[in-house]
């Protein structure tokens, strides 16, 4: 092993180098210089998120159990730009909140060891680095939820969150090893080849993909989601429904379409199901809630549902439909709880009915919500149409004709919940409206970043062919 | 820049103007103004353009056409193209949005947002008749069809949070089906390993299966169908319309309404003729329900807006019914009447707009003798009212004429019989028509309502285009009838051999 040869793993040392340089300067920094601590994680972090979009090598290190490829490479610097721009929401809150305590420092190295576990999970070739990168992944972010520790819905969400995470990867665990007792490896290029359709191996694929779904939120793994993305601070909640679900998706992706591959008549019925029953169930129960970060939850719920869609496929298309569709997703959904986040922060109002003249009061603000709810509800011109048109069109590349259908018709009832907000910001007058208000800098920054991707990403079709280019895993 | 994406680019650039540069009112509809008139010159010159390129004998079944891949991996081009009909529809859609913006001149409050999303809309409907590629045609389908929930919901009278959610509701509904069908023709247009494509002139060179038009046709039929108002999808189109501002019931039911049977016409039929005729008798059934049914509703409605949304169903029912007899007569009325429909129903709308507008009221029953106090606005009324019932020398004769002799060109019993079911929808129109110019505008005058002010300069400026054209095209039905039957002849080719 040489320099060389470590640098394929350059994304996962600079990261580890920003959170080491994080903690020396907490330890070094006075406490009336604490309140740096942001504007310096910022800079460091900006500068990884740059460095991410580098071209990376082809190679694997460790004896395979640490791969990178362009792809995931790739997929690494889209998640770190939308934890990014999640930083440059959260920026008013730190301030405000945690700076008092001291807490600022923490909660970026959480966060950045959180990302940095999602990057070893997508890396990883064997179940090894696997199961170390989801904990590393998982754990930070149950601290996190209970990170605003004054408030007893934060530390509810955070107890019930490393519940069911715990039991979810027991499940998980579990799975690995019963395929691990009948493939003889943990690696994923041997399980490929040693494959032999026992009932044990099969069961031992539906465990590891209930510990997966637990994450992405599947239908019937979904009951902590509302609740914790209630309870959890707003970037927080963010954090989870995007960034978290795109790397457990991506792991999915890949286990489904390179690992497991032989199996795919048996875990296609399991997709089939779970994505039927995700998008209704989703669907359904967003169309009653008055939260805004319930209903959030919901969505994503059912846009979990819209993503297996793909994973039916096993195809190349499949795997640029859900690469796409899941960087359309990050901005779509950062600006959505970005507004959801700066008003609460704001005037501590959550419900929908708060919303109620929004426009009259802050335009600006109701236009970037209904653009990125237009997006996650799929309405031309924003990027979120042509994600999911891609989805759908990655899932009848094999004739699932009926599936679209149920899941064009999810999206008819999807779209009366995401005019909902539309209709309090922009239909209705209220008598106590959110008074106007200036959002902070960042934050700005933040809703101007999202509003170019979603009414950029899609009309130029440059970026899709970007990764379309890089998206041969097979 | 060619020609054609001009229609769509300088809408977007109206839009953007108005966004950053204008503050109130009246600089807001002066520059969607401005930029309409623009549009004007352009659908002129278009048209003059059109004449001179048949004329000096270019025969290709599409004009000034451009093509550039957009998504090459799904092979999706932005390929646009016009013939007659796309030519007519562009003309008719610059005329009513034109008429729009004179009958909104005072639309309060937001009235920059107003023009924004109207403006919207427009480039939608522009965008869908250029465009010959199923993945550009949805994308504009779509534009088209979002700005009407902020246009109902924040500038609607009534139960408008209601009517625009339900129209939205239904709108996207159906272009779900559609979606599904675009797929379906995608996937299996890839015939001895060739490429799938959207492109449909492509697509027409490559038979689709029999087994999949079966299958897709039905779902692209109902998903046109429903913007169309087909019976029983039209239920969204009367609460739509009552509930919408004037402006937006004239575009809606004058233009968005005719992408319906456009669609039909361009996409569904033209792409999968078997299927066509497989389905038609079960569709046809549907059609003349919707005529039929949509003309004794009116009867019973006492709102003018209703009447007339309901009116509308009937008469767009009659182009659906018209499509469905698959021959160059009925085709050649199913356009015409979309044409004719389109300028008799904005006049309607507008003018309904306008009494509302003074009277505060909507229900007949409760004005009477219009004509001493708004003489213009009523003159007008009765000339749209003669037109939609079929008077000869205005537009609605020459479709109808035109779509019921193709009815009767069917030989066999079931498509004339249905074709004097549908017939009798112009006794019923005009029971509806006259009884309410008769009450409404003659008769004793109330004095609720004595001492309104008559007709503004730009309410008659809008009053003035739309009758202008709807006369143009009953005096002048040959003039009008070369363009359509250019398109039909290609586009009916699939169907009749």
């Amino acid at each position: 092993m040489n320099l060389d040869s470590l640098m394929l793993m350059r994304d996962e040392w600079f990261l580890t180098a920003v959170i080491m340089l994080l903690l020396i300067a907490e330890v070094l920094l006075s406490a009336k210089n604490k309140k740096y601590i942001i504007q310096l994680a910022l800079i460091l972090f900006g500068a990884y998120t740059i460095s991410a979009f580098l071209p990376n090598d082809t190679g694997a290190l460790f004896g395979s159990s640490y791969k990178t490829y362009p792809l995931v490479h790739y997929f690494k610097a889209i998640l770190a730009f939308g934890v990014f721009i999640i930083l440059l929401q959260s920026v008013n809150w730190l301030k405000e909140k945690l700076l008092p305590y001291d807490f600022t420092a923490e909660f970026f190295i959480l966060i950045f060891s959180s990302l940095l576990g999602l990057n070893f999970m997508m890396s990883a070739g064997d179940f090894l680095m696997f199961y170390i990168g989801l904990e590393l992944s998982t754990m930070p972010i149950i601290a996190l939820t209970a990170f605003e520790f004054w408030n007893h819905r934060s530390v509810e969400a955070g107890v019930k969150y490393i519940l069911l995470a715990s039991i979810s990867s027991a499940i998980l665990l579990f799975g690995v090893s019963l395929v691990y007792a009948t493939a003889g490896s943990i690696n994923f290029d041997v399980i490929k080849n040693a494959l032999q359709l026992p009932l044990l191996e099969i069961i031992g694929l539906i465990m590891i993909f209930i510990g997966i779904g637990f994450k992405i939120s599947l239908v019937p793994f979904h009951f902590w989601a509302a609740d914790v993305y209630e309870g959890a601070p707003t970037v927080i909640s963010n954090y989870l429904s995007v960034i978290s679900k795109g790397g457990a998706v991506y792991v999915l992706m890949t286990l489904l379409f390179v690992t497991f591959t032989a199996f795919q008549k048996e875990w296609n019925w399991i997709m089939y199901g779970t994505a039927i029953l995700t998008m209704v169930v989703g669907n359904l129960f967003a169309l009653r809630q008055q939260n805004m970060k319930r209903f959030l939850a919901f969505s994503s719920i059912a846009q979990a549902g819209f993503i297996l869609l793909a994973m039916l496929s096993n195809n190349e298309l499949g795997v640029k439909a859900i690469i796409y569709f899941l960087l359309i997703y990050i901005f779509s959904n950062v600006a959505a709880f970005g507004v959801v986040h700066v008003i609460s922060l704001k005037t501590g109002k959550e419900n929908i009915d708060d919303y109620n003249g929004l426009y009259r009061t802050n335009p600006k603000l109701s236009l970037v919500l209904m653009i990125a709810l237009f997006s996650l509800a799929g309405i031309p011109p924003v990027a979120g149409f042509f994600a999911k048109f891609f989805l759908y069109a990655a899932a009848a590349s094999k004739g699932y004709y009926v599936l679209i259908f149920i899941a064009v018709l999810n999206v008819t009832v999807s779209l009366y919940y995401y005019l909902l907000p539309v209709r309090a910001a922009f239909l209705r007058v209220s008598d106590h409206p959110i008074p106007f208000f200036k959002s902070d800098n960042y934050s700005r920054l933040a809703f101007i970043i999202t509003m170019i991707g979603l009414l950029v990403l899609g009309l130029y079709s440059g970026v899709f062919e970007f990764i379309s280019g890089i998206s041969n895993i097979f | 820049m060619d020609i054609l994406s001009l229609f769509v680019v300088v809408p977007v650039v109206i839009v953007l103007a108005m966004v950053l540069f204008t503050k109130n009112l009246k600089q807001a509809r002066m520059v969607a103004l401005a930029g309409m008139l623009m549009q004007l010159i352009m659908s002129v010159n278009l048209i003059v353009k059109y004449l001179n390129a048949r004329e000096a004998g270019d025969q290709s079944i599409m004009l000034f056409q451009k093509n550039i891949p957009w998504f090459a991996e799904f092979n999706a081009h932005y390929h646009i193209g016009v013939d007659g009909v796309s030519v007519l529809m562009i003309l008719l859609t610059t005329l009513i949005v034109i008429a729009g913006i004179f009958v909104s001149w005072k639309i309060q409050p937001l009235s920059k947002e107003f023009f924004i999303s109207l403006i919207v809309l427009a480039t939608g409907v522009y965008g869908f008749f250029i465009s010959l590629d199923l993945f550009t045609m949805f994308v504009f389908y779509e534009i088209a069809v979002i700005p009407m929930y902020l246009l109902i919901g924040i500038w609607g009278s009534g139960p408008r949070e209601y009517a625009a959610m339900k129209l939205t509701l239904m709108l996207m509904g159906a272009s779900a089906l559609l979606l599904v069908a675009l797929l379906g023709i995608y996937f299996t247009s890839s015939v001895g390993g060739q490429a799938p494509t959207f492109d449909i002139l492509e697509l027409a060179q490559r038979e689709m299966p029999y087994d999949w038009q079966k299958i897709f046709y039905p779902l692209a039929f109902i998903g046109f169908g429903t913007i169309g108002a087909l019976f029983p999808f039209h239920t969204w189109s009367p609460d739509g319309h009552a509930s919408a501002p004037t402006a937006v019931s004239m575009l809606h039911a004058g233009v968005l309404m005719k992408l319906g049977g456009y669609g039909i016409f361009r996409f569904a039929m033209f792409l999968m003729p078997e299927g066509a005729l497989f389905w038609q008798d079960f569709f046809l059934i549907l059609a003349v329900t919707g005529v039929t049914y949509g003309a004794l509703s009116a009867i019973q409605q006492t709102d003018l807006k209703y009447i007339n949304a309901y009116s509308s169903v009937s008469h767009l029912g009659l182009v659906l019914f018209a499509l469905l007899m698959i021959n160059k007569t009925a085709w050649n009325g199913a356009m015409l009447q979309s044409l004719s429909h389109g300028f008799i129903t904005a006049l309607f709308f507008a003018l309904i707009g306008m009494i509302y507008g003074r009277t505060h009221v909507r229900d007949i029953t409760k004005m009477q003798g219009m004509m001493r106090i708004v003489p213009l606005l009523s003159v007008a009324y009765v000339v749209a009212a003669l037109a939609n019932l079929g008077l000869p020398g205005f537009s609605g004769f020459v479709a109808e004429m035109n779509i019921f002799v193709g009815g009767f060109l069917n030989q066999d019993l079931y498509k004339q019989a249905l074709t004097v079911f549908a017939v009798t929808s112009i006794v019923v129109t005009a029971v509806y028509m006259l009884r309410l110019t008769g009450r409404m505008i003659f008769g004793p005058t109330t004095k609720v309502y004595t001492g309104l002010p008559k007709a503004f300069w730009y309410e008659k400026t809008a009053i003035a285009i739309l009758v202008l054209f709807i006369t143009l095209i009953g005096t002048l039905p040959f003039w009008w009838l070369q363009f359509i039957e250019d398109s039909v002849n290609n586009f009916i080719q699939p169907l009749i051999k």
